[in-house]
């Protein structure tokens, strides 16, 4: 069976690793370079503490250990050629400045750890003592052990190499323009600007852009791109140790509101910079970057810590999250056209749902059991209906 | 205002007299002249590097010299980050390296 990945962003990669190790004839096919997109205009955040009990958030358990044994097994397999994918186990810190605040995440993190997510809730005092240049005027605090974070370009080339040392192959520059299909509506072959590529299944693996090749392949799909923009500070000789978050982020990412929205992320890196996120706005591929946004995200980090007020930037970039209008991935076959299957629709999260969305993927396409229930992420549930009737 | 508008007398683009300014950089005084960077008066006085990278531990120093790259920063007076190819001289400066 012949299989066309379309997007080598993570998900993509994640995928092209999973179908071709099942032994299917995977190629790869990206208008641009590898991981030249969302994969490189992110955080590499593999998150819990930011998901609301359900099927996202099992999603995200799953990826956590997924992601352990993924980075052993590609450096096993790469051996010292492998990129240093930078898992860092570090934790997430979520911390609430407001009394009603306190409340709200107490409540958040007891549905969170009745789902299975390991959370402890703190006192203020703690939140200091694990970062001890947070703002005085902490009331609550909650402490997630899974969270990490992950190079996200270097994780994306790693799959991709172990996908072509199990005979993928990967096309880049090479943009697909449609879909051929046999006379009972499946898919055929994947048509591009150079050619055809035979596929019995596409996978659509586009990220934010997956909704335009949805619609050049016949099967329109919601996906809009959302902006987020993150600082970088030169480096600083304050570490912050963990992804420290104002309690505020939750209700952030759930939203569907199209204005600006920010809340705050800081965290160090490796390299010693601090990075500063998050904000989230509808503006289609506008990729300029807005200094209302950066003033924003720095004057709300520097209430988190202060410290930060004397830190220079060293740069800010944006990227685009894949966003469905039911903040929920799509993941599976479209009912629409045989041999048709979506991996798209992550939104702040897919590099940390790649490994665990290439196992449905896998599964699904393969008919071995599935590694969770892919059914709240199918292309035709019925919270993604009434959109799929807009863009029809 | 197209450039052949501009005052001869009064552009900036031509060298006035040279009037000589010092920075201190390691327990040295450096002349330079005024309008130079901190970067080009120590690379005047052979300094190439004036900073350690932080995992290879390679020198650096003036890199790409237009405020981009950030390889170059010093500490000035007590002011962290600042980049050495921006800052011009005003005369009296401490420079010192950052190590972080």
């Amino acid at each position: 069976m012949k299989v066309v990945v379309v997007g080598a962003g993570i998900v993509g990669a994640a995928c092209a690793r999973a179908l071709s190790r099942a032994g299917l004839q995977t190629v790869v096919i990206d208008r641009g370079s590898a991981a030249c997109g969302t994969s490189a205009a992110c955080e590499g955040n593999l998150l819990v503490s930011d998901k609301t009990p359900g099927p996202e958030l099992d999603l995200a358990l799953a990826a956590v250990r997924r992601w352990t044994e993924t980075a052993a097994e590609l450096l096993d397999e790469l051996g010292p050629a492998a990129p240093d994918l930078e898992l860092l186990h570090k934790g997430g810190l979520v911390v609430s400045r407001t009394d009603s605040g306190a409340v709200a995440l107490r409540s958040f993190t007891a549905g969170q750890r009745a789902s299975g997510v390991r959370v402890d809730d703190l006192t203020p005092a703690d939140a200091h003592s694990l970062e001890p240049a947070l703002a005085p005027d902490v009331t609550g605090a909650a402490h997630y052990p899974q969270d990490a974070q992950l190079q996200p370009t270097a994780a994306a080339e790693a799959l991709l190499a172990s996908a072509r040392r199990a005979g993928a192959v990967v096309h880049t520059h090479e943009r697909v323009t449609g879909l051929l299909r046999r006379a009972d509506g499946s898919a055929r072959a994947v048509r591009t600007e150079r050619g055809h590529h035979e596929a019995d299944v596409v996978l659509n693996a586009a990220g934010p852009w997956a909704g335009e090749l949805a619609a050049a392949l016949g099967a329109p799909l919601p996906v809009l791109p959302r902006r987020g923009m993150v600082l970088v500070t030169t480096r600083m000789p304050q570490v912050v140790r963990h992804k420290v978050y104002d309690a505020d982020y939750v209700g952030a990412t759930q939203s569907g509101d199209a204005d600006l929205q920010t809340s705050t992320v800081v965290e160090s890196t490796a390299a010693g910079t601090i990075l500063i996120g998050s904000s989230r706005e509808r503006v289609g591929f506008d990729d300029r970057i807005d200094v209302d946004v950066a003033a924003a995200l720095a004057a709300k980090a520097v209430a988190l810590f202060p410290f930060l007020r004397e830190a220079q930037l060293l740069r800010a970039y944006v990227g685009f999250r894949p966003y469905l209008p039911d903040h929920l991935p799509v993941i599976g076959p479209d009912p629409r056209v045989p041999g048709l299957l979506h991996a798209t629709g992550h939104e702040g999260a897919g590099i940390g749902l790649s490994v665990v969305t290439a196992d449905l993927v896998a599964a699904l396409v393969t008919g071995a059991d599935p590694v969770l229930d892919p059914t709240p992420f199918a292309a035709d549930r019925p919270s993604l209906a009434p959109h799929l009737e807009v863009v029809a | 205002m197209s450039s052949r508008s501009v005052d001869p007398a009064g552009d900036p683009v031509l060298p006035g007299p040279s009037s000589p300014v010092t920075l201190t950089f390691e327990g040295r005084s450096l002349e330079g002249v005024r309008g130079q960077t901190v970067a080009v008066v120590l690379l005047a006085h052979g300094t190439r590097s004036w900073r350690t990278s932080a995992v290879a531990r390679e020198p650096r120093g003036a890199f790409c010299g237009i405020g981009v790259c950030f390889e170059c920063v010093v500490t000035v007076d007590g002011e962290r980050d600042v980049r050495a190819c921006l800052r011009r001289v005003e005369g009296g400066e401490h420079v010192e390296r950052q190590e972080d």
